[in-house]
């Protein structure tokens, strides 16, 4: 009976992928994504993650875990399961899975939605369970900590620098995208700047008017932030008030910058917690609303099964569909940076091992699910309004005129009318070049929302939805900027110890400067590329998350190698084989490619011979040496971290090697039965 | 009859709602009060300020937010 239901789920699933990927019409219901999706994640949480539990990693309610047996109150406290599922995802889902889908939406609705639901079930919550497994059997270790004590410390080294470049990149990335979202935008800045006081706020009442009421003082602060969403609109009705939040978008990311100096040297409590604690209310909000607004209207998708972009030609980025879908959505299938979480924090509330199919396996199928959501959001708008708003003028022409021109002449008709009036709607003045992806996510939030919850209400759900992303984008900011500084501290304390102290001054006011100096670098080189950043920047981010990942699934390989499970290391050898062809593919292609808009050094070149051929005015050739500059080094950058992965792969061959033939390797790091059963 | 309903219905209520607490880490300084006493019988526990104080920096301190 059970065996009929099971199959008749993957019959239906087949059904729906099948239907998406034959279908050829105008238009396709959005429903068609949700079943594929539902059966694919029921199979693969039912079927293939309670495989992993019993089979490969063998998980063991009887053993406690380092939570019970620890259990100091602080970090290693057990916890009942939802909530840890909750932090976990809480954790884990930032912007990235919404943004990674919008800009892929570029090859049309399909490559990206199979790879979200392939690569998750297969690849990204696989490692998630994997690492979280593997650290709670090792009392909550970090992923770099489970490197050097199992294959040595070249992999623990890799990871470390992995993250510290990963972080980098991400950040910059996310700042970009902010800046794009608030570019002249006088109510999306006024909102987003009122989001700092409400924060203060929020911490100064959390920490003196009422200690620790944390829900008491989120109610206040979202009640404040929809009222900023409000007021948003009354400063940009207002004729003078609208000019001081009317910036560009170089001044704006100075702002972006400076703010992330003052966040991260500010104390916890005052900005940055108070901050998460209204993102994450934000956040479960938004995405419980968006699921019930879709189920509930069922958008048609106007987007093509696959578009012409598919040959490297896209205007959002260059590049072909492999392998470059695969690098621009890393969030939602697999993302590395997950296995740092997966690492830390949640290994210590586990309360029973049983509990890691759930919080490993299912909150990384959440976060796919939220891909999803997003490719929905981005794909059922016009393709050609979604291409106007997300194709930077350096495609398709500085002009609203010229801009339609081009993107109507790719077979995706739109007009200057059309945009018009969809700004109009918005309340915004163009909603032309606004790259990024958060825009057009917003527009289709916008579009879904008004028309599930009021369809007056247009500007207001664009705003929120613009809101809701920056204000999470802006945790992640600090939030990684802090890490990093705490990263940088800890290496440069073996230069000199005293800058290992992470609460002197010195010390703290010089590595956060290093930190934002290194991501207010990207952000500001990416502001000025008439290109715009985000072609860029966004495949850096990918390779850089992809390898992270990669890292991670060959440290998980390795062990279950060591463990004497080398028939079932495909599980994560799989996918690694997998992120390895496709960052070593993608890497390749940004370096040699002739493509000016894929190769980095094709287009240094390209800047520099029309920097030579003396058509530039002087401001334009300072900054084209500033292109140069970047694009080079943007090279060096992707090459060094390709072979950073390879040399990870390597080590862990080298290991597995050496258990094959009976050689001595390092001993596992993993607690001991007696002590974990020992007690009870 | 009734009245076993209406207890049912208040329980799910009273756990759905714990389980909200403990989702927003509301419940933290009672959590840590009690392991506190148990842990640590006699000695002076921290109030709720200076705990919240040192719970945030103790969060923030690690990789706590993921892309």
């Amino acid at each position: 009976m059970k065996k009929l239901l099971w199959i008749a789920i993957a019959l239906v699933g087949a059904f729906a992928i099948g239907g998406l990927a034959l279908h050829r019409g105008e238009s396709i219901n959005a429903m068609w994504i949700l079943v594929a999706a539902a059966c694919v994640y029921a199979i693969g949480y039912r079927l293939y993650s309670a495989w992993l539990a019993a089979t490969v990693l063998t998980l063991d309610d009887k053993r406690i875990t380092p939570a019970i047996r620890i259990n100091d109150g602080r970090d290693f406290v057990p916890t009942n399961r939802w909530v840890v599922f909750g932090h976990h995802f809480a954790a884990i889902a930032g912007p990235g899975p919404l943004i990674g889908p919008t800009l892929a939406a570029q090859f049309g609705y399909l490559p990206g939605t199979l790879w979200i639901l392939i690569g998750a079930v297969l690849g990204g919550c696989v490692q998630d369970m994997t690492v979280l497994f593997l650290s709670t059997r090792r009392n909550g270790r970090s992923l770099g900590q489970m490197a050097r004590d199992e294959l040595g410390p070249v992999g623990g080294y890799a990871a470390m620098l992995g993250t510290l470049v990963i972080m980098v990149i991400l950040i910059a990335v996310l700042g970009l995208v902010v800046v794009n979202a608030m570019r002249h935008s006088p109510w999306g800045t006024s909102t987003v700047f009122a989001t700092i006081p409400i924060a203060v706020l929020v911490g100064l009442y959390m920490r003196n008017i009422r200690p620790g009421r944390v829900l008491e003082a989120s109610i206040i602060g979202v009640a404040l932030l929809l009222l900023a969403v409000g007021g948003g609109g009354w400063v940009d009705g207002h004729p003078v008030v609208r000019e001081w939040f009317n910036l560009d978008a170089v001044t704006l990311s100075w702002f972006v910058i400076g703010y992330g100096f003052i966040a991260a040297v500010l104390p916890v409590w005052l900005l940055l917690a108070p901050r998460d604690y209204l993102s994450t209310f934000l956040k479960l909000g938004t995405v419980i609303l968006l699921a019930i607004a879709v189920v509930v209207l069922r958008p048609e998708i106007r987007m093509p099964a696959m578009t012409q972009f598919i040959d490297g030609s896209g205007p959002i980025f260059g590049g072909a569909l492999f392998p470059f879908v695969f690098i621009t959505i890393a969030c939602g299938a697999i993302s590395g940076f997950h296995a740092l979480v997966s690492s830390g924090t949640t290994p210590k509330l586990i309360g029973n091992e049983r509990d890691i199919r759930l919080i490993g396996y299912g909150s990384m199928m959440l976060e796919s699910g939220v891909a999803i959501m997003a490719m929905i959001a981005a794909t059922l708008l016009e393709p050609g309004v979604f291409f106007a708003i997300n194709s930077s003028p350096g495609v398709v022409g500085t002009t609203a005129e010229a801009a339609v021109a081009t993107i109507s002449g790719w077979g995706f008709p739109v007009t200057v009318e059309q945009m018009q009036l969809l700004a109009t709607q918005m309340g915004e003045s163009t909603l032309f070049a606004r790259t990024g992806g958060a825009p057009s996510l917003a527009v289709g939030m916008a579009s879904i929302f008004s028309s599930a919850f009021g369809q007056h209400m247009m500007a207001l759900w664009y705003h929120f939805a613009i809101m809701f992303e920056a204000v999470f984008i802006l945790t992640t900011l600090d939030a990684g900027t802090r890490v990093g500084r705490f990263m940088l501290q800890d290496a440069l304390s073996h230069i000199w110890p005293k800058m290992g102290q992470t609460s002197w001054y010195p010390s703290v006011l010089m590595s956060s400067a290093l930190i934002v100096a290194g991501w207010g670098y990207f952000l500001y080189i990416g502001v000025i590329d008439p290109n715009g950043g985000i072609n860029i920047l966004w495949p850096l981010f990918g390779i850089s998350n992809q390898l992270l990942a990669g890292i991670a699934l060959c440290i998980c390989t390795g062990i279950l190698v060591k463990q004497g499970k080398i028939r079932y290391a495909w599980v994560t050898g799989l996918p690694l084989a997998w992120l390895t062809v496709v960052t070593t593919v993608a890497t390749w292609q940004k370096v040699v490619s002739d493509d000016v808009r894929i190769g980095f050094l094709a287009a240094a070149n390209d800047i520099a011979d029309k920097v030579a051929a003396g058509t530039m005015s002087e401001a334009q050739v300072a900054v084209a040496k500033q292109l140069i500059f970047n694009q080079r080094l943007d090279a060096v950058l992707v090459i060094l971290l390709t072979l950073i992965l390879w040399i990870v792969i390597a080590d862990t061959a080298r290991v597995c090697w050496r258990v094959v033939r009976g050689l001595p390797v390092l001993p596992s790091s993993e607690t001991p039965a007696q002590v974990a059963m020992a007690q009870t | 009859m009734s009245d076993a309903m209406n207890t049912r219905a208040n329980d799910a209520v009273r756990s759905a709602w714990k389980l909200f607490r403990a989702l927003t880490t509301d419940d933290a300084y009672e959590n840590y009060l009690a392991h506190h006493r148990a842990a640590h019988p006699g000695m002076p526990a921290l109030d709720r300020r200076a705990f919240f104080v040192r719970e945030q920096s103790r969060k923030w301190s690690g990789i706590t937010r993921c892309c």
